[in-house]
């Protein structure tokens, strides 16, 4: 290993990027050695580019309708063909994933840091409070969340806002659960011990001890819940209670793609592939990342 | 330096208390170096852990440089005496580079920044400053138990408590890091516990060595006892047999 | 002390790792017969990989050669792995660091010994049992019927090992290679452990393959020591007084000895040693 043998001489921030960039370098030397996560990563960024610049990669409009034009099957002129307002079905994905990647990042941001909190507290602080924070936990885990997703929706009316917070209530649980298991294992290694005998706090010990050894597996178990994040947010959006017309969420799109399905198959399909697609890369990125990050589950 | 009277340790409550240490009493002059030895279970971790203060199960009296001390230290009190723990690999950080863990005594007791003692602390113990750098997995076992000594002698304390220090080391390595603690204990006069369950390096390093078993101390042996392979119960003989197969 | 008849025979054995061609084991030749050979040396030496690579327990990542490989006359290296199995449970045996990781942790003690009666002296369900409890009693576990009920996580070290033995009395195997088998244990119990390995296999007329990084525990138990050092074998001895290369008189000497007190303790001059293993 080559790593830090250099000891840079040059000013503080300078090392600090010197080293960001030396681990980058590595990560990504071991993520050239996984194809498959690879794979992954590349649509992943494919995705988020598209995302981006979506109005310029976009052929047509999302939501001009051209009634004349409506459910034509896939030409050279439109690629996935159109929909029964005969608006581009390739253009309406291209700014779904708009929708999609801030579902999925909204939702991994609210619940990457709840549960964490929650599982490292419980973990970490022990006894009452622990039996509490984790009893709660047990009871949010039994919700189902789709359900509850609908009530939600129905008492503050259908929206993207809304499927993200009702998407959010349910998906802590897990989060906390492994941050806890972290915890209980970090809490009594030998290291956690010293810091205890050269007096750090408690509130040290979290952040600088505990936190760092569970954020790896929490960011792989969250990668790992993106593709479930997708798939929920396209079945609110099936259900209606998600993004609501004219915007392209996918799972809306099969909606209203599934009268036409017999006649006019892509209507439906096309955005069912995009789903797949999206939520598999994600599986498959969640996958490498478990290899990089956590040597635990290291392949020989 | 160190006057323990009637320390006693339990865990555990009603059906399942087990007494681990009963009532044991011992003294260590400034400069000595007192050696336990004992098998696995009988009870000698547990005294190092009451010592530090990481076991707060304990009953009794202890004092540390005169001073008592309370089961929940005071970081006055934790200052006085540190510990060595047995396992180079599970003793440090593995996310912290080597400066963060010779920083991070000084920087949790508020006792100034302590990046700028990280160089003179890793030549202190013979490693290359070049090895701030780096993390632990890209230290050798003896290296992080260097690392671990320096983490230990931040605070300057009086006291080190050495668990097992070289049982996770190779013979070689064990010579290398057994003499640098004979350096050090030289340079600052400072008092060692150290407990094992090999003889031999028990009788290298300590002045004096109490023979554990069952919680209590069965036998009492200076170093010239050691030498001519003396004792005085029939438990510190046979440990002393099994030794030197 | 040459050997009457060979258990095992090695010529320029060679394990290489992965694509970066590391030689963990570089040309290591020697002969076992039904006697007690300790392989000494510090970690990272090849000595636990010497072990593993002549059971073929090494992942496929490594690549083993050798010019000869026979366990009893036979080549190993050329063998299916369905062959190995079998050989592995029957004509050779590992003993490990940690017992418990060896026993299945599902079964009991007594259910595990039984199964190797069962399958090793051909005999009935009832009889395996008894034959079981007798084994046991011969690797002098006292309180034999509650033993048998425990669960390997129930006991401890030293008792796992004696466990293990009590397996290869059944097993008979003619090859036991046993690596660091009392390092986990109490010292008083070491003895015990390598007094039982002993009668293991002066009565299955078996050879024993000690590897250890204890030179003088090896030096008291087996007739002849091979001191591994990066990979190769520096030095054959019968007595640690005969020791010539630098590596294996720095090993020696950086052991304390409680009946030669020392203010400081000698500790391996690595640079001599590479210059010592340089000119040959």
């Amino acid at each position: 290993m080559s790593l830090a043998t250099s000891a840079g001489a040059g000013s503080k921030p300078g090392v600090f990027l010197l080293r960001i960039g030396r681990s980058l370098k590595n990560a990504l030397t071991k993520l050239s050695r996984e194809p498959v996560g690879l794979f992954g990563f590349i649509v992943l960024s494919i995705l988020i580019v598209v995302a981006i610049f979506a109005p310029l990669i976009a052929p047509y409009s999302p939501t001009t309708q051209n009634l004349p034009n409506a459910l034509q099957a896939p030409s050279w002129e439109h690629w996935a063909g159109t929909d029964e307002y005969g608006r581009d079905i390739l253009s309406r994905l291209i700014y779904g994933t708009r929708i999609t990647i801030q579902t999925v990042l909204a939702v991994s941001l609210i619940v990457g840091p709840i549960g964490m909190l929650v599982g490292i507290v419980a973990g970490f602080v022990g006894g009452r409070t622990d039996a509490i924070l984790m009893r709660f936990t047990d009871i949010v885990l039994s919700f189902p969340s789709l359900i509850l997703a609908l009530s939600f929706a129905a008492a503050l009316g259908a929206g993207l806002e809304t499927a993200i917070i009702a998407i959010s209530l349910t998906g802590w649980p897990p989060i906390a659960r492994l941050a806890r298991a972290e915890t209980l294992i970090v809490r009594n290694t030998d290291y956690v011990a010293a810091a205890r005998l050269y007096g750090a706090s408690p509130l040290r010990v979290l952040f600088l001890y505990i936190a760092p050894m569970c954020i790896p597996s929490v960011v792989v178990r969250l990668t790992l819940n993106m593709a479930g994040i997708i798939l929920t947010a396209a079945a609110l959006g099936f259900l209606g209670l998600g993004a609501q017309p004219p915007a392209p969420e996918w799972g809306a799109m099969i909606s209203s793609g599934r009268q036409y399905m017999l006649d006019n198959w892509w209507v439906a399909v096309m955005p069912g592939i995009a789903i797949l697609l999206t939520s598999l890369a994600f599986n498959l990125v969640g996958d490498a990342l478990r290899d990089i990050l956590d040597p635990r589950h290291a392949r020989s | 330096m160190i006057e323990v009277s009637n320390l006693s340790v339990s865990f555990g409550s009603g059906e399942a208390r087990r007494q681990v240490v009963q009532g044991v009493s011992f003294v260590v002059g400034k400069g000595e170096t007192l050696g336990i030895v004992g098998e696995s279970g009988c009870g000698k971790s547990t005294v190092l852990r009451s010592l530090a203060g990481l076991d707060r199960h304990w009953e009794g009296d202890i004092r540390l440089a005169g001073k008592p001390v309370d089961r929940e230290r005071s970081r006055e009190q934790l200052k006085l005496a540190q510990m060595v723990f047995q396992d180079p690999y599970g003793s440090i950080h593995p996310r912290h580079r080597i400066e963060r863990v010779l920083a991070e005594p000084a920087r949790a007791m508020k006792t100034g920044d302590g990046w700028s003692r990280v160089a003179p602390s890793l030549e202190q113990v013979g490693l290359p400053a070049n090895f701030a750098e780096r993390f632990p997995h890209e230290l050798s076992g003896g290296q992080r138990q260097r690392v671990a000594i320096a983490r230990a002698l931040m605070l300057e304390p009086e006291i080190l408590l050495l668990d097992e220090p070289t049982s996770a080391l190779d013979v070689s390595v064990q010579a290398e890091v057994l003499n640098l603690l004979s350096d050090l204990r030289e340079e600052r006069n400072l008092t060692y516990v150290l407990v094992s369950h090999d003889l031999s390096v028990i009788a290298h390093m300590c002045d004096r060595v109490l023979v554990m078993k069952d919680g209590t101390f069965v036998d009492e042996l200076d170093k010239g006892a050691l030498e001519k392979g003396e004792t005085h119960h029939p438990y510190s003989e046979q440990l002393f047999e099994a030794s030197f197969l | 002390m040459p050997a009457p008849e060979t258990v095992l025979s090695v010529r320029d054995l060679a394990v290489r790792f992965g694509r970066s061609g590391v030689r963990a084991v570089d040309g290591v030749s020697f002969d076992l017969g039904t006697e007690r050979l300790g392989i000494v040396g510090e970690s990272g030496s090849g000595k636990s990989t010497l072990g593993r690579a002549i059971m073929r327990l090494l992942p496929n990542a490594a690549h083993v050669e050798a010019t000869t490989l026979d366990f009893d006359g036979k080549p190993l290296l050329t063998r299916p792995e369905r062959e190995m199995r079998t050989l592995r449970g029957n004509r050779m045996a590992l003993i490990m660091q940690d017992p418990r990781y060896s026993l299945n942790p599902v079964l009991s003690v007594g259910k595990q010994v039984a199964e190797a009666a069962l399958l090793h002296a051909k005999i009935g369900k009832k009889d395996a049992y008894a034959k079981a409890a007798e084994m046991l009693a011969r690797v002098r576990i006292a309180d034999v019927e509650r033993v048998m009920g425990l669960y390997p996580h129930q006991i401890s070290g030293g008792m796992g090992q004696r466990v293990m033995i009590a397996m290869m009395l059944l097993a008979k195997p003619r090859l036991v290679v046993a690596d660091e088998p009392t390092s986990a244990l109490d010292v008083s119990v070491r003895g015990d452990v390598l007094n039982l390995l002993d009668d293991l296999v002066r009565e299955n007329n078996s050879g024993l393959m000690l590897i250890s990084h204890d030179i003088r525990m090896v030096a008291a138990f087996c007739q002849r020591i091979l001191v591994m050092y990066k990979g190769r074998v520096v030095e054959t001895l019968t007595k640690l007084d005969e020791a010539q290369h630098p590596y294996t008189r720095g090993l020696i000497a950086s052991m304390p000895d409680p009946r030669n007190p020392v203010r400081r303790l000698q500790t391996l001059d690595r640079r001599a040693i590479d210059a010592m293993e340089a000119r040959t």
